[in-house]
């Protein structure tokens, strides 16, 4: 990857003047991704899902987009996504264009693990050339913060409250990575926008695979989280750091783990900060984030095991 | 902001937009309770705050270096503070209550002298 200096001096395919929270990384992320990108060799179309991202840089008659963008529904962004891919296929069958074009998906949680796991399944069984990314901020943050099938266990939302009867949501978070990794697809990757160089790589990679690539990416939301502003990045490395949002590759099936923690933080550390678990930290609920630290030492040590193992398919 | 709305016969088919990134023209910097103030001695041009800025407010110079920050459309969000490295560090934030009426060279003084 080329140095920040380098990359800061290439046009931006995603601008300013977007109504996206203070301290939201879902344009963090894409900046990322695009200033990633080899742009010099290839143009990008994007298809975005509704949500945060959505109407907030495409608020009609505004535009944050430089690049060819498209909104078409909540479920829907892979389906757009390969027709437009489709028929670009066509046209450079016919010789109508010549141009390279790469294309990206883009959803938060809601339109990737729920009401848009379908259309994706079904773009990537087709094998249509697209990166799909989904900014997962953990609930349906654009309609108040809902609860998701990625919501983590025990996180309080509207519709996963904590009081009397619940302390927030009771089910563990839904493995998307491996839902999708069903599809044999070349390659997945999750990634964190406080590791830029890391998400960098990946995304690179992914725009190169001449098929279906998929990124899971961790995507602070100050305000449906609960945290300060200033504190998004630092959010989304302790994540990171705590191994709640380990970083790793799945490539032709083979488990690469990006970034082991020299110093694997408790859970604690992650929740801490955030409004939406502090419930967790009344007398009485301790059990509560032992049980969550116990879903995420299983999972992490499954990686492990996974890695150690070499299996691919 | 004042906008001439468009009538139902101008708007294009599927609300296509003509104008690629048009919300430049959208200035959010006045959401801001707090402004990031640069110091130029101590940066280090590492450009972290550009790489985390998520609304695009670093200013970069032809050669790619930081320049300093976008006020009209900077939220103040205080990420870029927050990630900066240099000890001390080379951004800092300060009210816009504290920022208003002054020069820069007062604000500067005014910022890092906390
Ligand atoms: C079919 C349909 N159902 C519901 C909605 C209302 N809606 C708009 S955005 C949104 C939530 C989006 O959540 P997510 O995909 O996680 O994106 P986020 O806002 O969190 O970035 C919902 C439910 C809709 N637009 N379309
Ligand atoms: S609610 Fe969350 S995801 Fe949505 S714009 Fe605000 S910070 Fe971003
Ligand atoms: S305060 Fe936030 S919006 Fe303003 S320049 Fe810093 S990172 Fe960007
Ligand atoms: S993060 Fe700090 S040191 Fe690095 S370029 Fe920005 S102001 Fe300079
Ligand atoms: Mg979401």
């Amino acid at each position: 990857m080329a140095l920040l200096n380098e990359l800061a001096k290439k046009k931006e395919g995603l601008v300013e003047g977007h109504r996206l929270c203070p301290g939201c990384t879902h344009s963090v992320i894409m900046r990322q991704v695009l200033a990633a990108a080899d742009t010099d060799k290839y143009d990008i179309v994007v298809a975005a899902a509704t949500g945060c991202f959505e109407v907030s840089s495409g608020l009609y008659p505004y535009t944050s987009w430089n690049i060819p963008w498209i909104h078409n529904a909540f479920e829907n962004a892979a389906s757009t996504i390969s027709g437009i891919e489709a028929m670009y296929r066509l046209w450079k069958k016919k010789g109508r264009t010549d141009k390279d074009i790469r294309f990206i998906a883009i959803a938060s949680d809601g339109g990737t693990y729920d009401i848009g796991l379908q259309a994706l399944s079904g773009a990537i069984e087709r094998g249509h050339q697209f990166l799909y990314i989904c900014n997962d901020n953990n609930a349906y943050q654009n309609t108040g913060n809902q609860r998701s099938s990625a919501t983590p266990f025990g996180a309080s939302t509207t519709t996963s409250p904590n009081g009397t009867v619940l302390q927030g949501k009771s089910q563990p978070k839904k493995d998307i990575m491996s839902v999708l990794e069903g599809h044999h697809m070349q390659y997945l990757a999750q990634a964190s926008p406080s590791n830029w160089r890391d998400l960098m790589d990946k995304a690179k990679t992914a725009l190169d695979v001449n098929g279906p690539t998929y990124m899971n990416v961790i995507e602070p939301c100050t305000t449906g989280w609960g945290f300060p502003s200033n504190k998004s990045i630092e959010i989304a490395q302790l994540a990171v750091d705590t191994c709640i949002w380990p970083l790793y590759e799945i490539i032709e099936g083979k488990v690469k783990i990006n970034y082991k923690p020299k110093n694997k933080l408790p859970v604690e550390e992650f929740l801490k900060p955030q409004k939406r678990f502090a419930h967790l930290f009344k007398k009485g609920n301790e059990h509560l984030i032992k049980e969550y630290q116990g879903q995420v030492d299983k999972h992490w040590e499954w990686l492990l095991a996974r890695e150690a193992s070499g299996i691919g398919y | 902001m004042s906008e001439k709305l468009l009538n139902w016969d101008e708007i294009l088919i599927g609300g296509a937009i003509k104008d690629p990134g048009n919300s430049k023209s959208y200035e959010t910097g006045s959401w801001r309770v707090e402004r990031p103030v640069w110091n130029p001695e101590s940066c280090i041009q590492c450009m972290f705050c550009w790489v985390y800025c998520p609304d695009s407010s670093i200013l970069v110079d032809e050669n790619g270096k930081m320049a300093g920050i976008d006020y009209d459309h900077c939220k103040g969000c205080g990420i870029c503070v927050e990630q900066c490295p240099t000890k001390p560090k080379s951004l800092a934030m300060l009210l816009e209550a504290e920022a208003k009426g002054k020069s820069e060279e007062e604000i500067r003084k005014e910022a890092f002298s906390k």
